[in-house]
């Protein structure tokens, strides 16, 4: 059994990015990029659906061009508050507006040996392995596939992740890695044959998927595709924008974040029209590129700033967000990762997201690093802790106890300080060790990180997926093979 | 009957409770049980309970500052009886511990003498802003095998040094060992001064301590 998931609740902390006229202003200047600029649909469906409801549909560029209202009215059919389920129903995530979860990152193609500590690429075992330790680890709310399982073949990729998370895991899972019709297909079988039927599913959605936008303004034709398929089956879809200042969107950030924003809203209005009601997130991991290299750089203060500022877009439009935090750039476990992942997230916490993406992963996303994974989660078991701000009342004044100590003392031996003194937090990977003993060992977060994770790896017995289950779902995945 | 106490105390302790320790400590007096089986088999279990569980990061110091007050209360009940009865709980050694003059720093010290007084060490603590002549006299009159020496502070930390040299020019310096601490204390200080031992937590200094006195 794992432990209870850890979320940020009932914050006392609060931050506001952007003045309600200034969510209105970008609000404005998004509505007025999809009207004139418009966004490209590269999708017979969804240019389909987009001409259906009066949008001007430029059939030969793809492009879609819709009056404001439009947009306006399709998004207030989706759902503001919704559940993401869990194979086992005490973990499910309620995407309240007043919980934060954290996720795995992905998709990672390259994986920092858990033995050995040597490069490598990633295969399905990595996904099962870092599934099982996801599952144990009390900060991880729910699984993105975090790399990609290059030993299997491209055409079921995707499902073979899936479906081994399922089996090495009871909490939610949401992909990334399904961005066409087929493997969709196929993923909302797999999921409904563990809910008990597409109708269960339904209810109980046990599995959401992520589509990325293809900025700037434009969306993935398969991934359009995909999306549609999930919000018919009712299972939670998200568009992530990724728009960069300087490459894919404007150097200014007011300017990139309307760029992401027509991206993302564009794509939800579309679910909306074809399925009103059906349950979608913002999505977002805005960042700038790199002056020097024109790299997209997770990190640096404008990543800061945009995952508060999309929070806000998002409770605009009153729909669950799911958030780019972590995420360094960081090419090892150091200084760097430290400080991008620990602003990131707490941006993005102190504004209350719903969703976090995610632990794990070094080098913008690409190389897995287990001891990184750990650490990741200490930073947000440091923001969670933060997060609860100062309680000041009686029992936390604490005057009788102070009296009672008086001018000199110490409270160390105080009633009142063995009741509360769980209360303060307890660093797992901290180092507030004598010197001597850290000069005798010359150790560090990193050994103990790793030696966590090895641990759980180890020793962590997930709920299994009945065996009957996983060759059902092993059927479907041969199905899409043939 | 008597023997129905032992985990009570030893509960007494864990909980770091000294009223609790002290009134069981006046049963034991009171219906004639040894005070050193009351210790050997009841109070130093939880002592033990409670080092276990901080060495394995179960327990933190609240705990096991109020186990050894609870200890300490226990003790100062049994005492007298033992003076009575012509017995001494076996001690690793006496030690004289105190902030050095000038200097105010109280918890770090009176942590160390928690500590050391509950891993079986009778302590003598003098406080803060202790001048190096007082230091010496106690350490005569209690025959101490050990000094501990406390200073926050780089301009206090030299009269650690002045406590070796009055120790050195009373020849006590061989009987006597001594063992300094403090938040500026390194090493090389340590080294210089050519103290006995030193430690940077309160939970070293026991070992520190046990070590010098040839207990460990």
């Amino acid at each position: 059994m794992s432990k209870p998931i850890k979320s940020i609740t009932n914050p006392k902390l609060r931050l506001e990015v952007l003045t309600p006229e200034e969510v209105r202003k970008i609000h404005e200047a998004t509505l007025w990029i999809i009207e004139h600029v418009g966004v490209r649909f590269p999708s017979k469906r969804a240019l389909d659906i987009w001409q259906s409801f009066g949008a001007s549909v430029d059939a030969e560029k793809m492009i879609v061009r819709a009056k404001p209202h439009l947009i306006e009215e399709a998004l207030k059919q989706a759902p503001a508050s919704y559940v993401l389920c869990a194979r086992d129903p005490s973990q499910d995530l309620p995407l309240d507006g007043n919980h934060v979860f954290v996720g795995t990152d992905g998709c990672g193609v390259e994986v920092l040996d858990i033995e050995t500590g040597a490069r490598r690429a990633s295969s399905l075992r990595d996904v099962s392995d870092i599934a099982r330790i996801a599952d144990a680890t009390p900060e991880i709310g729910f699984h993105w596939v975090p790399v990609s399982a290059q030993d299997m073949p491209p055409e079921t990729r995707g499902l073979h992740e899936v479906k081994s998370i399922w089996e090495n895991s009871t909490k939610h899972v949401q992909t990334e890695s399904i961005y066409n019709e087929r493997e969709a297909r196929a993923a909302i079988e797999m999921a409904s044959a563990i809910a008990g039927g597409r109708d269960a599913l339904r209810k109980r959605p046990l599995l959401s998927l992520m589509q990325c936008t293809a900025p700037p303004l434009g969306q993935d034709g398969g991934s359009l595709d995909a999306a549609l398929l999930a919000a018919e089956a009712g299972i939670p879809t998200g568009f992530m924008t990724m728009a960069a200042c300087l490459t894919t969107g404007p150097a200014t950030l007011a300017g990139n974040l309307a760029v992401g924003n027509a991206e993302v809203i564009a794509g939800l209005a579309l679910l909306q029209l074809a399925y009103p009601g059906a349950p979608v997130f913002y999505a977002a991991a805005q960042a700038a590129a790199d002056l020097r290299t024109g790299a997209y750089t997770g990190g640096g203060p404008e990543d800061f700033l945009f995952g508060a500022a999309q929070n806000a877009l998002a409770d605009f439009y009153n729909i669950p967000l799911s958030i780019g935090s972590f995420a360094t750039g960081a090419k090892e476990p150091n200084w760097q990762a430290g400080i991008e992942n620990s602003m990131s997230t707490f941006m993005a916490c102190v504004s209350m997201s719903d969703m976090l993406l995610g632990v794990g992963l070094l080098h913008g996303s690409r190389i897995w690093s287990y001891a990184q994974m750990m650490m990741d989660c200490e930073i947000f078991s440091i923001i969670h802790k933060t997060m609860q701000g100062i309680v000041v009342d009686d029992e936390t004044l604490a005057l009788d106890t102070i009296a009672a100590v008086g001018p000199g003392g110490n409270f160390l031996s105080q009633k009142h300080t063995l009741k509360h003194m769980r209360g303060l937090f307890l660093p797992q990977f901290m180092d507030r060790r004598p010197y001597n003993e850290w000069e005798s060992k010359k150790d560090d977060a990193r050994d103990w990180a790793l030696a966590k994770a090895r641990k759980t790896l180890a020793e962590h017995q997930p709920d299994p997926l009945d065996p009957k289950l996983s060759a059902e779902l092993e059927k479907i995945i041969e199905q899409v093979s043939k | 009957m008597s023997t129905e106490l032992f985990p009570k105390m030893s509960q007494s302790i864990i909980d770091g409770d000294s009223d609790a320790a002290a009134a069981l400590a006046q049963q034991a007096v009171e219906s004639g049980l040894d005070p050193l089986e009351a210790i050997s088999k009841g109070f130093v279990i939880g002592v033990n309970t409670v080092g276990e569980a901080f060495a394995k990061g179960d327990a933190f110091l609240p705990e096991l500052v109020m186990a050894g007050e609870a200890m300490k209360a226990a003790i100062a009940v049994l005492e007298p009886e033992m003076q009575k009865r012509g017995t001494a709980r076996q001690i690793l050694g006496k030690v004289v511990l105190a902030t050095v003059e000038g200097d105010i720093h109280e918890i770090g010290k009176t942590l160390v003498g928690t500590m050391l007084s509950a891993s079986g060490f009778q302590v003598y603590d003098l406080g803060v802003d202790v001048p190096s002549a007082k230091i010496l006299a106690k350490v005569k009159e209690v025959d101490a095998d050990l000094v501990g020496l406390s200073a926050l502070l780089t301009t206090t930390m030299v009269k650690q040094k002045e406590v070796i040299d009055v120790l050195d020019k009373e020849g006590l310096r061989k009987k006597v060992k001594v063992m300094v601490g403090g938040a500026p204390v390194t090493r090389d200080w340590v080294q210089k001064i050519e103290a006995d031992g030193y430690s940077e937590d309160a939970i070293g200094a026991v070992a520190v301590a046990k070590q010098l006195v040839g207990a460990a």
